[in-house]
């Protein structure tokens, strides 16, 4: 009853107000584990019904720029070494998991379920199943949304979610044209059929497909359209820059506190022991400045410096219901709430996820943009950044696109992305969306925090946003 | 620091941001910027302006209005005029005041979002700079070949400086649209933009503002010689410093007008003369032949002929019905013919949800290629994209019965043409669609009160014939009956307009207009045929008149057992008026498997993969089984001719006198669109005020004392031929 009292008042429009959403949760006097909530003013978003889900660890190999330390390696080498430091990390035995779960976008053609290689791999008992989702930029919170939906529905109680992505190395393949001859050549039965199909062999045939960061359904790649999405929302170079650098500055003074806990060391096979991000770069202004458009030249806005860079690397969470964690001994940093996926335009409106994600997880969390502590956006862009920004900033975008009365309301920039991000850390696609809940729950361990939020766009258009409430110090 | 100047009612307001003078175009009385005298004078007030400025280092030319820079010069100006060299006036000052801005001693930047045609792609070529948006509705081109004219303010001599000679007498004589990235290949444009997508204003106006910012930046660029507006060197032009390649190439290109206008049009000769003057004897000579030409040009009747399609076009694309109480969401076409898939593919690609219902899974699928391979035949020309391809594809849903036709809109049947196959399915789709589903016949022939006369709801009946290939002919001829409600022709009008139809009204009738016209003239080709005249020579009679297509040609492209069908059936309606050749030519042709380009073989031989086409050589013996002894007094070329478009152009006036047409304009448009009717004569009816109705009465009148009542003069003809004041255009 009480639950779908909710989900009616939850399905208005215009939020509930505080006191009859409180009136509501009141009536979950059943619902278990109410006592922990940290006594802050704010009410914990436990909802009657729903189990608890929480993050009990979150580790990520170094994030390196592509053709450095890792370019040797395969992408489960990868994914390996963060399900390692998962383990080590937790003391977790190796059969006490139920579920594996990766994401990750370009495939290595080899391993294309990397889940069940890596676990294997990593020593997991082979007993665990293990699938991998792909949702471009997103697919690591796919894979750990898949675990909460597998956790709440009583299929599992614990689950490893992770993402990996290895751009040092990406399938090419021999032409269409190319690979129908040598398919045919495997079926040909005498030597005169072989010779005839290599002889129909042309040089065309040999130019290989390279695999682009494009969109199939427009064909533009993600960098031109950003480039578009800033101009449109008339974002200057400078503004760009200038997040770049604040990116930057703020991963470097992290990186030198010692904040990214979530960052584990990895011996790399034939190298040294890897154990930093190293794509942090804080640059002048000047420097910025002077770097050409990348994509739309000459007149463009987006460059190499003001976009992520082409990263390896591997990330991986142990999610669990809150009694299991609790059975199991551990300490929760987090629960997992709300979610939501969205997806719009993948022509003109392929990165501005966060902006329609935001306020629809907000809305069914029953919360406003000044309940949030912890902001973790993903920074594909700066200029993607800054556009997503002013579209929530914008009255006639919120009524003309959002079907919303005002603007959504910008996150204060004292508690956004204050560990640096994509830009600045590194971006591997399938990676990252571990990386943002990690942060995100660090964060509000070390800030005191107590909702955090993180939103995502992602390839086809598609965007994520989550809301995380930080567990009970 | 901005300053703007304010200029009230001006169509040209320019404001200074920094030092860059943005000069901005908008006509506040048109949907569209035309080069009036009105707005040259304007430019000019305000290009003095911006050049007495010392704050203005450069400027920026661009439209406020999205969708168009300049779409051309002001029509009515030329026609307006009364004499050759008031034309050629008015092109002296067009080529002066793009003088003045080629040599302006301040860089502009054209920026261009929208069509930028005739008169306003000579402005933009004068500028120093180009620069384009990516986006679908910036086309640039030179139509005024179209309209029987040469682009007359200094096109013809800019042109080929920056495009190179082969590309600008191909832009000038097809008169073709460029898209943006095309023409930026050429070297017609030198930047592009892309367009924007929404951000804190709408895309159309953002793309305007960011297309502004960026000719700024480029204008500044210019001034600081950061962009150099000097194009490099390319082997083309090494090329044709040889006098003797020139020579070539004006000759290639003379012969290939001539045979493609068989001379009967002035402008594409007119405009390699300039072409060739101007590069030849130099810029003065060449400017001078422009525009004096141009002067000429104007005054032809071709010219008229031409522009009177224009205006005829422009007017049969609107909805003269009002606007439909429903909007078509789903239409089902019954029969996946040529005709039911041609129409399916015009229609599924704007996005309305289409149903292609056929009798036979090989006939579906047969109709189901068709429209893919339309669409992909686009995807191949780049025209769209294969994924765009494929949503479009799954608007379309194939299917044997009529499940989910309760849900349908509007049911166009191209089912045989046989009332009592058209009885039987109106019966069917009654018995299953909601009652306020349009029924419509695309019958070629066939009275639709007689389809109606089935229907429980004759209201919602209408004739929609449309033309094949669909995807290629742009005609769409509605037939309404005096039953048929407003509403549902205006349905139907809405539902052409949408499938890009140039559309005419016409009343019922055996034939309703197009057949009817087309049906004598067929008949005349049959009897000339048996006569002893040759097909191919038939075909060379007729496109020297002016005809695209060669009446024998036609016959076997409209197919034999169609005409044979159409003949007998208009025939028993009309009488001996619709006699002439022998019927029975056709039916031998059909019983023999001569039924026309489909069955490979009719007056011609076709073979798939062969561009030549031989006449069929059994259809000599048919021939002599039917010969008739051609009399001498009307069998020459030019009697030939006239005894052929002599019946069409009566039956058409008849048309109009019998109230199946409802104006001359429609009539001309329909032969024209439809028929082929020669568009240098701009139709029957504009024919026979130009030739002169008495001058064809006469001509009839000789004919008819040979060959009877198939060439007596209508009534309507008759009162135009002794008034010569009277005209079916003003």
């Amino acid at each position: 009853m009480s639950s779908m009292l909710l989900s009616t008042m939850r399905g208005c429009s215009v939020s509930p107000s505080w006191a009859v959403r409180l009136g509501a949760r009141s009536l979950s006097t059943t619902a278990q584990l109410h006592a922990q909530v940290q006594t802050k003013s704010k009410k914990t978003l436990a909802r009657p019904g729903v189990k608890n889900v929480v993050l009990v660890e979150g580790v990520r190999t170094p994030f390196l720029l592509s053709g450095t330390t890792y370019a040797d390696l395969m992408p489960h080498d990868l994914a390996r070494a963060a399900l390692q430091g998962l383990l080590q990390r937790t003391g977790l035995p190796k059969d006490a998991v139920d579920y594996i779960i990766y994401g990750t976008v370009i495939q290595e053609v080899k391993t294309s379920n990397v889940a069940r290689e890596a676990a294997l791999g990593a020593g997991f008992s082979d007993k665990i199943p293990a699938h991998t989702v792909t949702m471009a930029c997103i697919s690591s919170n796919q894979a750990m949304t898949s675990g909460v939906g597998l956790i709440a529905a009583g299929q599992c109680d614990s689950i490893v979610a992770g993402g990996v992505e290895f751009m040092s190395d990406v399938p090419i393949r021999h032409s269409r044209k190319m690979r129908k001859t040598m398919l045919s050549l495997s079926r040909a039965k005498t030597l005169g059929q072989r010779l005839g199909l290599i002889g129909s062999i042309r040089m065309a045939h040999l130019s290989p497909e390279l695999p682009a960061v494009a969109e199939f359904s427009t064909a533009e790649t993600m960098g031109h359209s950003a480039d578009r999405l800033a101009a449109a929302f008339g974002v200057s170079r400078v503004e760009q820059d200038e997040f770049a650098v604040r990116s930057h500055t703020l991963a470097k003074k992290a990186q030198d506190a010692g904040l990214l806990q979530d960052v584990i060391s990895f011996k790399v096979p034939g190298r040294d022991i890897v154990s930093k991000d190293n794509g942090i770069r804080v640059s002048s202004m000047e420097q910025m400045g002077k770097l050409k458009a990348a994509f739309i030249k000459p007149h463009g806005t987006v460059t190499a410096a003001n976009s992520s860079f082409l990263t390896d690397g591997a990330s991986a969470v142990l999610i669990m219901s809150e009694e299991k964690a609790l059975a199991m001994g551990y300490k929760p940093k987090a629960y997992l709430r709300d979610f939501v996926y969205v997806s719009q335009d993948p022509k003109d409106q392929l990165l501005l996820g966060p902006t329609y994600g935001t306020p629809k997880v907000l809305e069914r969390a029953g919360l406003t943009m000044s309940d949030i502590d912890v902001f973790e956006f993903h920074e594909a862009f700066a200029g993607q950044i800054m556009a997503n920004l002013k579209a929530m900033d914008s009255d006639w975008f919120g009524q003309t696109y959002l079907g919303k009365k005002s603007k959504v309301g910008t996150p204060p920039m004292e508690k956004f992305n204050l560990w640096g991000g994509s830009l600045s850390l590194g971006h591997p696609f399938g990676a990252t969306g571990c990386r943002l809940v990690t942060t995100v729950a660090h964060r509000l361990q070390k800030e005191g925090g107590q909702y955090g939020l993180l939103a995502a766009c992602a390839a086809g258009g598609q965007g994520h946003a989550m809301v995380i409430e930080a567990y009970p110090q | 620091m901005s300053v703007l100047v304010s200029l009230n009612g001006r169509r040209r307001i320019y404001e200074v941001k920094g030092d860059v003078a943005v000069v901005r175009i908008n006509d506040p009385n048109s949907k569209v910027n035309t080069l009036s005298i009105q707005m040259q004078k304007e430019m000019a007030e305000v290009m003095d302006e911006v050049w007495a400025n010392d704050a203005v280092k450069s400027a920026v030319l661009i439209s406020s209005k999205p969708g168009c820079f300049i779409a051309g010069a002001d029509i009515n100006m030329i026609q307006s005029c009364n004499s050759a060299d008031e034309v050629t006036t008015l092109s002296q000052e067009g080529q002066k005041m793009f003088e003045r801005i080629e040599k302006s001693p301040k860089p502009i930047v054209a920026a261009i979002n929208g069509s930028c045609l005739g008169g306003g792609l000579e402005f933009a070529i004068a500028c120093q700079y180009r620069i384009a948006t990516k986006s679908k509705k910036t086309v640039l081109g030179t139509p005024e070949v179209m309209l029987g004219l040469l682009p007359g303010a200094g096109g013809t001599q800019r042109l080929p400086k920056m495009v190179g000679l082969p590309s600008a007498f191909d832009m000038m004589l097809t008169g073709r649209n460029i898209r943006a990235d095309k023409a930026k290949k050429m070297g017609l444009v030198n930047q592009l933009v892309d367009p924007l997508g929404p951000g804190l204003k709408s895309p159309e106006e953002r793309t305007i503002d960011y297309l502004e910012e960026v000719a700024i930046e480029y204008a500044r660029g210019i001034v600081n010689k950061k962009i150099p507006i000097r194009k490099e060197k390319e082997i083309q032009d090494y090329v044709m410093s040889f006098e003797f390649v020139r020579n070539q190439i004006y000759k290639t290109v003379h012969s290939k007008v001539m045979k493609q206008s068989k001379g009967l049009y002035p402008a594409p000769l007119k405009i390699i003369e300039c072409v060739k003057t101007g590069v030849e004897q130099g810029p003065v000579a060449g400017y001078l032949s422009e525009s004096q030409n141009f002067g000429q040009l104007a005054r032809t009747s071709e010219s008229g002929a031409l522009i009177g399609l224009y205006h005829g076009q422009v007017a049969c694309k609107k909805n003269h019905y009002g606007v439909p109480q429903r909007e078509v969401k789903t239409l089902a076409i019954l029969g996946a013919g040529l005709m039911g898939a041609g129409v399916a593919q015009v229609t599924v690609d704007k996005g309305v949800h289409t149903v292609l219902k056929d009798t036979t899974v090989s006939g579906l699928a047969r109709g189901e290629q068709q429209v893919y391979k339309g669409l992909n035949d686009k995807t191949k020309k780049r025209n769209i994209t294969s994924f765009q391809r494929d949503s479009i594809l799954s608007g379309l849903t194939g299917q044997l019965d009529y499940s989910g036709f309760e849900k349908v809109d509007m049911v166009i049947e191209a089912v045989f043409e046989d009332i009592h196959i058209k009885h039987a399915v109106l019966k069917e789709v009654e018995a299953v669609v909601s009652p306020h589903c349009i029924f419509a016949s695309n019958t070629s022939a066939l009275p639709i009160k007689d389809i109606a006369a089935a229907s429980k709801r004759p209201d919602k009946v209408i004739g929609m014939h449309y033309f094949s290939p669909v995807d290629k002919m742009q005609l769409l001829e509605i037939i309404t009956t005096d039953q048929t409600s407003k509403d549902t022709t205006a349905s139907a009008v809405a539902v052409g307009l949408k499938q890009g139809k140039v559309i005419i009204v016409v009343g019922d009738g055996p034939g309703f207009y197009t057949t009817r016209c087309l049906a004598p003239m067929l008949a005349e080709a049959v009897r000339v045929l048996q006569e002893g005249v040759d097909p191919k020579k038939l075909d060379a009679l007729t496109t020297s008149f002016g005809f695209p297509v060669g009446a024998a040609t036609l016959a076997d492209e409209v197919g034999i057992d169609v005409a044979a069908h159409v003949a007998e059936d208009l025939g028993k309606a009309f009488g001996s008026r619709f006699g002439g050749g022998n019927v029975e030519v056709l039916k031998t042709m059909v019983d023999l498997g001569f039924k026309g380009r489909k069955s490979g073989k009719g007056c011609y031989i076709y073979q798939p993969g062969l561009k030549t086409k031989e006449v069929n050589p059994d259809i000599g013996d048919v021939l002599e089984q039917f010969r008739m002894t051609p009399n001498p007094a009307v069998s020459s070329d030019s009697d030939v001719q006239y005894r052929l478009v002599s019946r069409f152009v009566n039956e058409a006036v008849l048309c109009l006198q019998e109230g199946i047409l409802k104006n001359p304009l429609e009539g001309d448009i329909g032969a024209v669109f439809g028929l082929g009717f020669p568009p240098c004569l701009g139709g029957p009816f504009r024919f026979v005020d130009s030739f002169g109705a008495d001058k064809l009465v006469e001509k009839m009148r000789r004919f008819e004392a040979v060959y009877g009542n198939q060439f007596t003069p209508c009534q309507l003809l008759l009162d135009h031929a002794k008034d010569s004041s009277k005209k079916f255009h003003k």
